[in-house]
This record gives structure tokens, sequence and C-alpha cells, in this order.
């Protein structure tokens, strides 16, 4: 489904700030598969999405999806099959627009020139009435009035509105309070299991990389440095994952600044 | 002062009001819509007065109102090219189509800065000739420019509900959002910039017409009256649907003239007309910084007289 090939990115080159952000990144992502990434801050998990989602244009190697190279495809032509959720609940939706307005630019039917037809506003509803959060009954308010669950939950809906080929989800529920991250979580499996979507999605919960998905990648220093699934993995533990960890990157995790979610 | 002196300086002010409106409604959709601030803005309209005129010189009265608009849309096209395309700062891209605007003006008015209209058949004077036998005499300019306006305000309510139109209010609002749903935010300002500049034109070219002449300084500071139009029509319909915000532009503009032309009359000179339109947009920008700044002001004045 998603193949990246020997893929290099380094910003700010020849000065002081040079920072070689993916070092030969290889990764073969099956269609179906569920990824979880972890790794510490400034592994690279993020820029391994932004290169991925044409963010930037890699500096060597080549990203194939879907049997299509896109390395140099821009990034609002990649978006079509491309979903992309961040952590800050308001980059995936315009606040001074209503709920209709944004699903319906979300959705990119008909002409440029087309409007909301009564049929799309029921489509809009139907989609809303599976958040569970009331959405359907709201459609003219503008989203900057939504809270940033409800925003994010949205946010969600319209990346999943044409089903994506992969959907990156850049720890997508870090700002919500435990409560609504993990109905925006639950909400996020059943969309991706309804649709069967390629997923990968970058975590700091431990716990939750290894229950979600099939799949775990480790990041470290711009390389992915630990890549386990099958039997393998449902055997894994936290502490197996930290050890792992000193193993392959020759130093200790440093606990405090990946912010592990270890409920012990 | 006379009823009819009343009626007839309420007439002017409806009358420039509309016709200032075009511009105030090509901010609303480059400025409110697409958060750029167009700086090209008073080149453009002198550009389309510099067409408008002549264009009806030679002959042509009807057809220099759809001139008018194309040789705005081209200058808006400049503009967004260059802050979309070439690498040029949004502002500066403004100034820079601004600056040259100024020569291509001189030279489209024949090397000279100030072209009469005296004796050249115009949409007003053409109008008026039909309308002298009827009861709406001498309401030939109000007509235009209502017309004019009610085309563009009908245009744009039905613009920005299409997908399009919500592309361009996106992109405003947030850029990221617009790429993620495959749209080519460089797109939607190029097309933008150009339709809103289309505005400003038409009403640099009704305003030259109706005053029989253009000159090189008549858009000078037409940015400034018209976002203090802009600013007073959204005091009052600023969270509302996108119809009643453009007519709020309008009536904004007509707020703005009907009160110049109060002052006039108590012998404020007329050259005041800018400062006041500067005063206003300041004022418009200071009162709500002030609203969020003030309580912490005055906490800052109370720990400052109890903490010591």
């Amino acid at each position: 489904m998603l193949i990246l090939e020997q893929v290099n990115k380094t910003f700010s080159p020849g000065t002081l700030d040079e920072k070689h952000a993916l070092k030969d990144v290889s990764l073969h992502v099956k269609p179906g598969d569920f990824i979880s990434i972890i790794g510490a801050n400034g592994a690279g998990k993020s820029t391994l999405f932004n290169a991925v989602c044409g963010v930037f244009y890699t500096d060597t190697g080549r990203i194939i999806l879907g049997g299509k190279d896109i390395t140099m495809t821009p990034d609002f032509k990649r978006a079509k099959v491309i979903g992309h959720l961040f952590q800050d609940p308001m980059r995936g939706s315009a606040p001074d627009m209503s709920i209709e307005e944004n699903l319906a630019l979300a959705a990119g039917k008909g002409g440029w020139l087309s409007r909301v037809s009564r049929a799309d506003r029921a489509q809009f509803r139907d989609r809303l009435a599976l958040l569970g959060m009331g959405l359907e009954d709201r459609m003219d308010h503008r989203v900057g009035l939504l809270s940033g669950g409800q925003r994010q939950a949205l946010t969600l809906l319209m990346a999943t509105y044409n089903v994506p080929k992969v959907l990156l989800l850049d720890e997508h529920t870090a700002a919500l309070d435990p409560g609504t991250a993990e109905k925006v979580l639950n909400l996020t499996k059943s969309i991706v299991e309804e649709n069967h979507i390629t997923c990968m999605m970058i975590t700091h919960n431990m716990q939750s990389a290894l229950e979600l998905g099939n799949r775990t990648i480790m990041m470290d220093q711009g390389r992915i440095i630990y890549d386990v699934q099958g039997e393998e993995r449902s055997k894994l533990t936290i502490h197996d994952l930290t050890e792992k960890f000193r193993q392959a990157s020759g130093r200790a995790l440093d606990n405090d600044r990946m912010l592990l979610g270890v409920d012990e | 002062m006379s009823f009819a002196t009343i009626l007839g300086l309420g007439q002017t002010a409806l009358e420039l009001g509309l016709i200032n409106s075009l511009v105030v409604l090509s901010l609303f959709l480059s400025y409110s819509m697409l958060n750029v601030c167009d700086l090209s803005t008073d080149g453009c309209f002198t550009l389309g007065a510099a067409v408008g005129a002549m264009v009806a010189i030679a002959g042509y009265p009807y057809l220099s109102l759809p001139a008018a608009v194309c040789a705005g849309m081209c200058s808006g096209f400049v503009t967004a090219v260059l802050q979309t395309r070439m690498g040029v700062d949004s502002l500066l891209a403004g100034i820079v189509v601004n600056t040259g605007l100024y020569s291509v003006n001189i030279a489209i008015m024949g090397g000279k800065s100030l072209v009469n209209l005296n004796k050249v058949p115009t949409v007003f004077s053409m109008l008026k000739d039909v309308l002298k036998p009827t009861a709406l005499k001498g309401l030939e300019t109000l007509i235009v420019a209502l017309l004019a306006v009610a085309i563009v305000v009908v245009f744009l309510s039905w613009f920005l509900r299409t997908r399009l139109g919500l592309s361009i209010r996106a992109t405003g609002n947030n850029p990221d959002m617009v790429r993620s749903s495959s749209i080519n935010p460089i797109m939607t300002t190029t097309v933008g910039l150009t339709i809103s500049n289309g505005f400003t034109a038409l009403s640099g070219c009704l305003l030259a017409q109706s005053q029989k002449s253009a000159d090189i300084n008549i858009g000078s500071g037409m940015l400034t009256v018209a976002l203090a139009s802009l600013l007073i029509g959204g005091v009052f319909f600023g969270r509302r649907r996108i119809p009643v915000r453009a007519i709020g532009a309008v009536i904004g503009a007509f707020l703005f003239r009907l009160v110049y032309t109060i002052a006039l009359r108590f012998n404020m000179p007329s050259f005041m007309l800018k400062a006041t339109s500067s005063v206003i947009v300041i004022l418009a920008m200071f009162i709500p910084y002030l609203k969020r700044q003030y309580p912490n002001f005055c906490r800052r004045l109370e720990a400052r007289k109890g903490g010591r």
C-alpha cells in the first residue's frame, strides 16, 4: 500500500541548525495495516508523516502509495488519498465556517460552482450522527464554537469522509482530556475498521501502542530502530519495549521525555 | 437648511456611498474572506477610472464598464501571481503593483494626469437623457450605482456559497484545511484577488464617469476609506450570514459617506476626508484591542497600588 524506499531528509543543510531528520527510512505498509509508532521527541515520527503528506519534498528516496510514485506530488494533490490528523484539534477545520460548510469542503463533491444540495446535507447529517456528539443538529453552527474533542471528531470525519488510502494520526488525542480522548480513539477504531483504512498512529502511550493495531514501529534519531508484528508483538510488554530501545539505540530510554502513559 | 437641501445631501451621500461600496465589497472578499490586505486597491481604482474614461472617450460608454472590470481583474491577477508564485510578500506585492499602476494609468490616459469627460457621453449621461421625461429624472447616478451594487451583492452571496467560494473563505480561515481538502490555496487566492479587483476597478470607472473626470489621484486613500466603511459595517453585521454581511458592507459605506457629508456641512474642510477615514480605521482596530486589554490594565494598576 505505502512504500518508503531509503528516504532521507535534512533540514537547514550546511548551517549550524542542520538536522538529519530522516535517515534511510524504508518502510513497507501493507493494506489494512494499523501501525503504532513510538519514539522520543525529535525521533522523526512527525517528520515521517510530513514526508508522506508532502509538507516538504524528501532529499532522496522514493515514496510510493497505492502503486503510484508520489515523491514529487504536491501536498494538496496527495491529500485526496491521505488523511492527516494532528495533535492540535484546531488545525483540521475552518473556525469561522459552519460544520456543514467544513464538511462540504471535505466531501469535495460536484463542480466548482456547485452548492450544497439537500442530498448532501442529509448525508452530512447521517455521518455526523455516527459521531454520537449531537453535531447533526448543529450543522449551521460555527466550528469555532465546538469543544476540542468535538472538533477533533469532526476533523476525523472530514479526513475519512472520502475513504483515504492511508490515514496518519499524529497524537491526535494527546490534547484532549482522558474521557474525550478515549471517545475519539474509539471513534477512530470503529471508522478505521469499518472502512478497512490503512492507518499509522503516533502515540506516546506505550500501552495503547501495544494494544492498538497489528504492528508497532520504534523510531530514534531519524531511523526506524525496531519493527514488530504478529506473535512476537502479542507477547511484548512495556518493559520489553524499553529494553529493546536500550539495545537498539545504545542508551536508556528517557522516560520523562517520552511522556510514557504507563499504568502500573 | 431647507428640506430639499437635506434630501439633496442624502442623495449625494447615497450615490457616492453606493459607488464606494463596490470597493468595500471588494475588500469584503479580499480582506474579510481571503485575509489578504490588498494594497494595490488605490492603483486599481484609478486603473478602472482611467480605462473607463478612455473607452468612453473612444465612444463606447457601455463597453467602458466591462472594460474597466477586465483591467481590474488583470491587475488583481498580477498581484496574486506575485504573492503566490513568485515569492513576493503579500503586502509588498500590493505595494509594488500599486506603484507600477501609477505609470500604467498615466500611459492609459495618454500621458496626461487628468482626463476630462465633460462633453463625452457616459453611462450616466446616456441614462439621463432616457430618464428626462419620466418621474425618475435626476436619479441616473443613483440607479446605475444601485444596479451595480445589487449585481455585486447578489453575485457574492451566491458565489461565496459555491464550492469555490467556500474554498476561498477557508483559505483565509485555515489554509492547512484547504490543502487537506485537496484544494490548492494558490488557486483560491488567485481567483479571489482577481474577482475582488474587478469590483474595485468598476467602482473607479463609475466614480470617474459620474464626476465627469478621471485624474491620477482619484484612487489615493481609497483603501483606507473602504476599510473604514467595511469595519463600520462589520460593527453591525459582523457575525451574520454572508448576504447580510455583504449588505452590511454597503450600509457601512453609506454611513461613512453620510457622516462625512454632514461633517462637511459643519464646515469641516473637504481635505479632512482621508484623515477621518484613517482615524476610523485606527479606532475600529483599537477599540476591540482596548476591550481585551482594559481589565488587565485595571488589575495591574490595582496591583501597583496595593503591592507597594
